[in-house]
């Protein structure tokens, strides 16, 4: 595992260069961004496991542009009443509900 | 029973009409596809208690051709694995060697059919799930084409890669549950017409003769050599039933792994957001705001799916996306048109389905690099949306091999063909 600067992670132009910045801290923050809390072993384990793995993902570079030209046409239908879930099958699964709703956490 | 495999995660009879195509067989189905009032789990913490209200379309399809389902079978968790030793419900044990793997990530469903305990089995197919457990078990599974079965009610993990497919004890079997659950369905608006009419089971007649086999020399490199030998000798018996075998080479499937580990971790990123602890599934205890009482929730995912949701997460993030997302789309472009142009000179693609004889358990489990490598042989046919079917092509020091026949898209009756011809020479 390398100890490049943080600076220099925003700015990787090749997963080469990305491979090289991953760290603890590069860890929690994308654990951050990904919204999973992590053991602090965990996060140990995924910057050693992470910095082999992007390493070898650093391959692609390889890869020249291709053009990617998809044969795909939109799959369209009639906007019309069908049958769904009743309102009970919905919220059947849910850990609480309130007056026939979802409750979540606060948002705030 | 001897031996508990562990291939079950739930044991639950649903019984199927009493007459159709499958009248009389039993299924195991993998846990991640939704059956209406039996709890479908994905092999997952965060699912443990979750209860579908609806069936998927390919469920339906099952039970009413008159199969009776049998269980819920074991699988690595959301898919993520190729041992199936990920599952919050503990492994599988390989029917072929109880102290080996038996692939992943529809292992249940695989040793199910090896172990006797169903007739046929669903499993799912992302980057070689289903090809890889029957592979490693001595089953047949086959990979169909993109958008030839219904991923309605398969709880998804990366959407533009996996497909539901058949496993059986042979490729008759195999071929006559693809029947059943091939074609369109108004809640995938990915399936097309293809499959509505066909009989797939037809064309497991043996008769390769003038069939042209490309014999892909980028999938041997590096391959276990008792694996190579096996296959080898396997695509011999087709040259002595008529078929002709070509040297073709198709140099992007080097970068087929990697192409297909940053596509499915970014799609599984987005796609396991929906695990929110609201509507469904395990909830943490938090009593903080909503970002705090997510990210805690999502504690319950086990490593393997943390692993891909962060590897994800980053390969999509601002300064990376281009570095990994990108080159890995151009990367299954370029695998696409590789595949494309092979099938000009050759009618179906061969090679192992599996590098590597079945791990021991807990061999590559530490080891997640050397896991996802595994999939070398299996992944490029999911970025190049294509068909492929894994048949047994023999043993090696007493381990189960297959041998992957891949076709052209929709090209399922010529892969069918030339399994069979595997299997009769067997």
């Amino acid at each position: 595992m390398s100890e490049t600067p943080e600076s220099d992670a925003d700015t990787a132009d090749t997963a080469a260069a990305a491979a090289a910045a991953v760290d603890a801290e590069e860890v929690r923050h994308v654990a951050e961004l990904a919204r999973v809390n992590l053991a602090d072993d965990e996060v140990d384990r995924f910057a050693e496991e992470f910095a082999d793995i992007l390493d070898s993902f650093a391959a692609l570079d390889e890869v020249p542009e291709t053009e990617r030209d998809e044969d795909l046409i939109n799959v369209m239908r009639a906007d019309e009443v069908r049958e769904g879930l009743t309102q009970e099958e919905a919220l059947a699964n849910a850990a609480e509900t309130e007056d026939g709703f979802f409750k979540g956490p606060k948002v705030s | 029973m001897a031996v508990d495999h562990n291939v079950f995660i739930t044991e639950e009879s649903i019984e199927g009409e009493t007459a159709g195509p499958l009248a009389g067989r039993t299924i195991a189905v993998k846990d991640n596809l939704s059956t209406a009032g039996v709890r479908t789990t994905c092999g997952s913490e965060m699912l443990a208690d979750y209860v579908p209200p609806y069936d998927a379309t390919a469920v339906t399809r099952v039970t009413d051709a008159g199969a009776t389902i049998v269980g819920k079978a074991n699988m690595d968790e959301f898919g993520m694995g190729t041992t199936t030793e990920t599952s919050a419900f503990g492994p599988t044990r390989n029917p072929a060697d109880p102290e080996r793997v038996p692939g992943g990530s529809s292992g249940g469903s695989a040793a199910a059919v090896a172990a006797g305990e169903a007739d046929l089995a669903l499993g799912s197919d992302t980057g070689g799930s289903v090809r890889c457990p029957a592979a490693f078990c001595g089953v047949v599974g086959i990979k169909p084409t993109y958008g030839l079965v219904s991923r309605y009610g398969l709880v998804a993990y990366a959407n533009s890669l996996e497909q539901i497919g058949p496993i059986a004890n042979t490729v008759e079997d195999a071929a006559t549950l693809l029947d059943v659950i091939a074609g369109p369905d108004p809640h995938d608006g990915t399936t097309r017409e293809a499959g509505a009419d066909s009989d797939y089971a037809a064309a497991a007649d043996g008769d390769v003769d003038g069939m042209t086999i490309g014999v892909v020399t980028e999938l041997f490199d590096g391959a276990d050599e008792r694996v190579v030998e096996t296959v080898e000798a396997a695509i011999a018996d087709l040259e002595a039933r008529g078929a002709e075998t070509v040297e073709v080479s198709l140099p992007s499937l080097e970068y087929a792994v990697q192409a297909y580990y940053v596509i499915a971790m970014s799609e599984a990123s987005s796609n396991l957001a929906r695990f929110d602890g609201v509507r469904y599934g395990h909830r943490g205890e938090s009593d903080g705001n909503w970002n705090e009482s997510f990210a805690e929730t999502r504690e319950a995912f086990g490593a393997e799916v943390k692993r891909r949701i962060l590897l994800g997460t980053y390969a999509l993030s601002a300064g990376y996306h281009d570095a990994y997302y990108a080159k890995a789309q151009d990367a299954r472009a370029w695998i696409k048109a590789d595949f494309d142009d092979a099938f000009e000179s050759v009618d179906a693609i061969a090679s192992p389905t599996m590098p590597v004889l079945p791990f021991e358990l807990g061999e590559s489990l530490d080891d997640p690099l050397r896991m996802y490598l595994a999939d070398a042989n299996t992944t490029p046919v999911n970025l190049a949306n294509l068909p492929a079917i894994s048949v047994p092509a023999g043993t090696a020091d007493g381990l189960p091999v297959g041998l992957q026949l891949v076709g052209p898209a929709f090209g399922e009756e010529t892969i069918v063909r030339a399994a069979s011809a595997v299997e009769d020479a067997l």
